[in-house]
């Protein structure tokens, strides 16, 4: 018999939600686990649509002098693929992989605090919505005194500074309009989601983890969560602060950035890499904690070298916030500067080199299983090399300053995040599949997505090594045909088509499986860590009781041993003890509490859009708006009623069914 | 010639290398196609760095292939060895990176300093960036030009460069790298020309609307021509035309219907307005105009002229709604300017 407890149904004006189905059950849910399915949704529909803009942009350069786009609309275009893809679309998968299978792997009930959890989200989607506002209401036009040809239209009605917004361009007089504002204040909103989920996921990590997970039992993507947190607290106010200067810049007149007033326009570039090159590291080392998962899971060998896996990811974390000056080595910086970033880059590939390395020899001597999850993870090494090689080429001065801002550069760093990040993305997406839906993903299509991928990626990215060195510079509109750039521009358009079709094979694969792929076993994998001991989806309350750890990789030495040459030998009981564990991770035993659902994190996230317009539009009633809903949701916060009165109620074989969210 | 000819070959080689026929003949901005000794300095670096890094890149990638088809599962494979690490290979794979990169550390510091150091005797040049063009000016001959940068061929060029407006960036890449322009301060680059030759600019800094059209040449010529055209530009503009011919027509409307707000013709109209915009004394020697976007011939100054915002978006160059009339004898005028 399961006792579930359930919060008595008597309602008042504190009372906190109740709804266990339904949109409303999402809508207020604290579950680390809905919210992390649902920051993977909204991330994969924000990454949809910088893909599509970034399909705009390619049909645009398929030909030299193109007239597909106008250039006021293919600025607005490349502004927000660049801004979407790493604001609205890597960043949240990041934080959906986060949110779902951290207090897993520590062996948790939730995240340290779960209505700020659902706070970041909200404030997430809010800013995503102010930001892409922009299309509805935003102006743009020709730099003061300047002419343009027609009317700026709604797609050319977006910012247009870049996803960088170098100043004074992105200042009012060059950009006018209230675009730049919506990217500006928009940025400032989803910062603030990051900030919040990072100091989330530190308290959860120093504090949460269950008895016996000492920091180095801690699987590596719980390492890598807690140093992205890390980079996130320290360099979001950065770029907090640099953003507030431009708003005060565009809306009340300092110069913060600007030559006439004394203000100074590289400094903006300081503050921004300063915040820039952390994010770089924000945006790769959740993937350098998936493919370590992986790895070793289908090479059925322990990770190689963990604490060197581990201590490198706090170097490239740490020297990270030393390299920023290399995004900036043709503008006014001296040589000493040069050289002493140039040096710095440098060092920061050695323990980029060690991790690689050290996946190398997880792999050698394995027995591996070649799924599509795997495929990833091999994928991600080899492309990953490949933009690793080509930023050790940029750390060289004197050839940066021929690369620089051509589409050598954007090769390296969609080598970086998108064969990068991305591969070690989809890879997690399949590798946890089971998990999160208790369903297995189709093998077949999960393969055909792979190489799709993998040909469109580089059929796509590798021949803009060759434009960048041939000449083609960064966010041109249009080419002149006599550079004779034209053809290998085709071929590059011809593989953004091939990895749209590589994006629907995915998502054909996941509408598919959702529904009627196989069941899942709860340990499909024969998987190391402990997030894979409970059953498949996971239950509401993750852990029936809470686990002991007693080393790394502990349910893989629940299962095997070793015999006298080091090779793994399945335990003898071990098949019973799977089935003790799926029966008793269905089946608490003791009085499981778990955090209420709430409005409140809802509604002070919606306050922060309304503040952001009101300082767009200097409306003071959309500040009152803007400040009444961060009242009512701070107070009602404060004073809901922390715990509620439970009822006790007999349960039954339902546990089962309210522990997937059919 | 001999290195010439080496780096040629070395060139084919990778292009056959990689991508077979990746190579671009002609690309006018390929910075592999080294015309100088600063650009040909970095170059080498660039190599030296490429060839290490294919080295590192089959090692790599040599090793996964390897390990994925050596140890793919097939069905009589025992369990692996379950290995933890190896320290000894921890430290071998951070030190030999450590040396390999020292190795391009040791050039690449001192090209750094190589590169900014100020050549001797070298002719100065003021380079200006506008929204969306490059201005220049010879200090030590009083010339101010636009879009074409003339140099004599095999002598130092010192650049000292500023913003008029955003940031832009100054890029000729068969000769130096880039460096940005910058309101405000003042940057400085190295240019020099083995041969008399035209070369292409750009610029690589993203600065608004018409980024992609801020474009420019530099044009190389033997020191006899390159005096000889210093002569010519410091002569002022014709102020005698035949008051009946076409070219006469033109330079009136070139002085009523609003040019001279930004535009200066020496010895014509000498007054520089608060918008700047390309010096016109010696237009028609020019072979490019508007930002290098357009070769200089009637068809595109009849198409510039109609509606300059449609060829350069966001441009500061209002549609004057000129006659048919107006701009045939606005292009003859502009043509007598050399």
């Amino acid at each position: 018999m399961t006792k579930i407890i359930e919060p008595k149904k008597q309602r008042n004006i504190f009372s906190r939600p109740s709804s266990e189905t339904g949109v409303w059950s999402w809508i207020t849910t604290v579950d680390h686990k809905r919210i992390g399915i649902m920051y993977g949704y909204a991330a994969f529909f924000f990454l949809l649509v910088g893909g599509l803009e970034a399909l705009l942009l390619r049909i645009q350069l398929s030909q030299p002098d193109n007239n597909f786009l106008s250039a006021a609309e293919y600025n607005a275009m490349f502004t927000m693929h660049g801004t979407t893809m790493i604001f609205l679309a890597i960043m949240p998968i990041s934080a959906a992989f986060f949110n779902y299978l951290l207090p897993l792997q520590i062996g948790a009930r939730d995240v340290a605090f779960p209505r700020l959890n659902a706070l970041s989200f909200w404030i997430f989607v809010a800013g995503g919505l102010f930001l892409y506002s922009t299309f509805l209401f935003g102006t743009a036009g020709a730099p003061e005194g300047g002419y343009l040809d027609e009317e700026v239209s709604r797609l050319a009605s977006a910012p247009n500074g870049g996803w960088f917004g170098y100043q004074p361009n992105a200042g009012l007089r060059y950009s006018p309009g209230t675009a730049m504002d919506y990217w500006a204040i928009g940025l400032q909103i989803l910062g603030i989601a990051s900030l919040v989920s990072a100091f989330n996921f530190i308290t959860t990590i120093l504090n949460m983890r269950t008895k016996g997970m000492r920091l180095m039992r801690m699987p590596v993507f719980t390492w890598m969560t807690f140093a992205v947190s890390f980079l996130l607290a320290f360099s979001l106010p950065i770029i907090a602060i640099a953003l507030f200067f431009v708003t005060f810049d565009r809306q009340f007149g300092t110069t913060f950035f600007l030559t006439e007033g004394g203000g100074d326009p590289v400094l903006w570039q300081h503050l921004f890499w300063l915040f820039g090159h952390p994010e770089v590291y924000i945006l790769i080392l959740p993937a350098f904690g998936i493919v370590s998962e992986v790895l070793p899971t289908f090479s059925r060998k322990p990770l190689f070298g963990y604490p060197a896996i581990v201590f490198a990811g706090f170097g490239i974390a740490f020297i990270g916030f030393g390299v920023w000056a290399h995004h900036m080595f043709a503008s006014a910086i001296s040589p000493v500067a040069q050289a002493g970033f140039g040096l710095s880059t440098m060092i920061i590939a050695v323990p980029t080199g060690v991790k690689i390395f050290n996946w190398l020899g997880t792999i050698w001597g394995g027995k591996l299983t070649l799924n599509t999850p795997m495929l990833f993870a091999l994928g991600f090494i080899g492309m990953f090399v490949i933009g690793g090689l080509s930023g050790v080429t940029h750390s060289v001065v004197p050839a940066d300053t021929q690369q620089t801002d051509t589409y050598y550069i954007v090769a390296h760093f969609h080598y970086v995040l998108f064969g990068g990040a991305l591969f070690g993305i989809f890879s997690g997406l399949y590798f946890w599949f089971p998990k999160v839906w208790g369903r297995m993903y189709n093998e077949t299509m999960g393969k055909i997505h792979f190489w799709l991928m993998l040909i469109g990626f580089n059929v796509t990215f590798g021949p803009m090594h060759w434009l960048g060195l041939q000449g083609q510079v960064r966010r041109t509109w249009v080419y002149a045909e006599e550079t004779n750039l034209g053809f290998w521009n085709l071929i590059v358009t011809i593989g953004a088509f091939i990895l749209a079709v590589a994006i629907l094979v995915f998502m054909a694969n996941w509408i598919y499986s959702r529904r009627k792929g196989e069941k899942a076993p709860f340990d499909p994998w024969d998987a190391r860590t402990i997030e894979w001991s409970i059953p498949s989806p996971t239950p509401v309350w993750n852990f029936s009781k809470a686990p002991e750890i007693k080393s790394l990789d502990d349910f893989w030495h629940q299962k095997y041993g070793e015999d006298e040459d080091g090779r793994a030998v399945r335990r003898e009981g071990t098949d019973e003890l799977l089935l003790k564990l799926e029966e008793e991770g269905l089946n608490p035993d003791e009085e499981i509490h778990l955090p209420s659902p709430s409005y409140f994190p809802l509604i002070l996230a919606f306050g922060l859009p309304f503040l952001g317009y009101a300082v767009i539009y200097k409306s003071i009633p959309l500040a009152l708006i803007g400040v009444i809903l961060l009242l009512i949701g701070g107070f009602g916060w404060g004073t809901e009623p922390l715990e509620e009165e439970f009822e006790t109620s007999e349960e039954t074989p339902d546990a089962k069914e309210s522990s997937t969210y059919e | 010639m001999q290195t010439k000819k080496f780096l040629k070959t070395r060139h084919l080689m990778l292009c056959s290398f990689l991508f077979i026929t990746a190579c671009i003949e002609n690309a006018p901005l390929d910075s592999l196609s080294p015309a100088g000794p600063y650009a040909r300095t970095i170059d080498d670096l660039f190599w030296l760095t490429f060839w290490i890094a294919v080295v590192i890149f089959f090692i790599v990638q040599g090793a996964l292939l390897f390990s994925v088809f050596y140890f793919k599962d097939s069905p009589d494979k025992p369990e692996p060895k379950q290995i933890h690490g190896n320290n000894f290979l921890e430290i071998l794979w951070t030190i030999i990176p450590v040396i390999i990169l020292a190795s391009i550390a040791v050039p690449t510091v001192r090209t750094i300093f190589d590169l900014a150091r100020e050549p001797e005797d070298a002719l100065k040049i003021e380079v200006i960036g506008h929204q969306w063009w490059f201005e220049y000016k010879y200090p030590d001959f009083e010339i101010t030009t636009a879009n074409v940068l003339v140099i004599p061929e095999d002598t130092p060029i010192r650049l000292e460069m500023w913003s008029n407006d955003v940031l832009h960036n100054y890029w000729v890449p068969k000769l130096n790298g880039k460096r940005y322009l910058v309101p405000g301060q003042k940057t400085y680059l190295n240019l020099h020309a083995d041969n008399a030759e035209e070369f292409w600019a750009q610029c690589g800094e993203y600065c608004g609307l018409s980024h992609s059209k801020m474009r420019g040449r530099v044009l190389s010529l033997s020191q006899s021509d390159f005096d000889s055209w210093v002569i010519n530009q410091q002569k002022n503009a014709a102020n005698d035309l035949d008051q009946n011919s076409l070219a006469y027509e033109g330079q009136q409307v070139y002085l009523n219907a609003g040019c001279t707000q930004c535009h200066v013709i020496d010895g014509v109209w000498d007054v520089q307005g608060e918008q700047i915009a390309p010096n016109l004394t010696h237009f028609g020697i020019r072979n490019v105009f508007a930002g290098a976007a357009l070769k200089n011939n009637s068809e595109n100054l009849t198409k510039w002229l109609a509606n300059p915002a449609q060829i350069k978006p966001g441009t500061f160059m209002p549609n004057l709604e000129l006659t048919e009339r107006e701009i045939k004898a606005l292009i003859e005028y502009l043509g007598t300017l050399k």
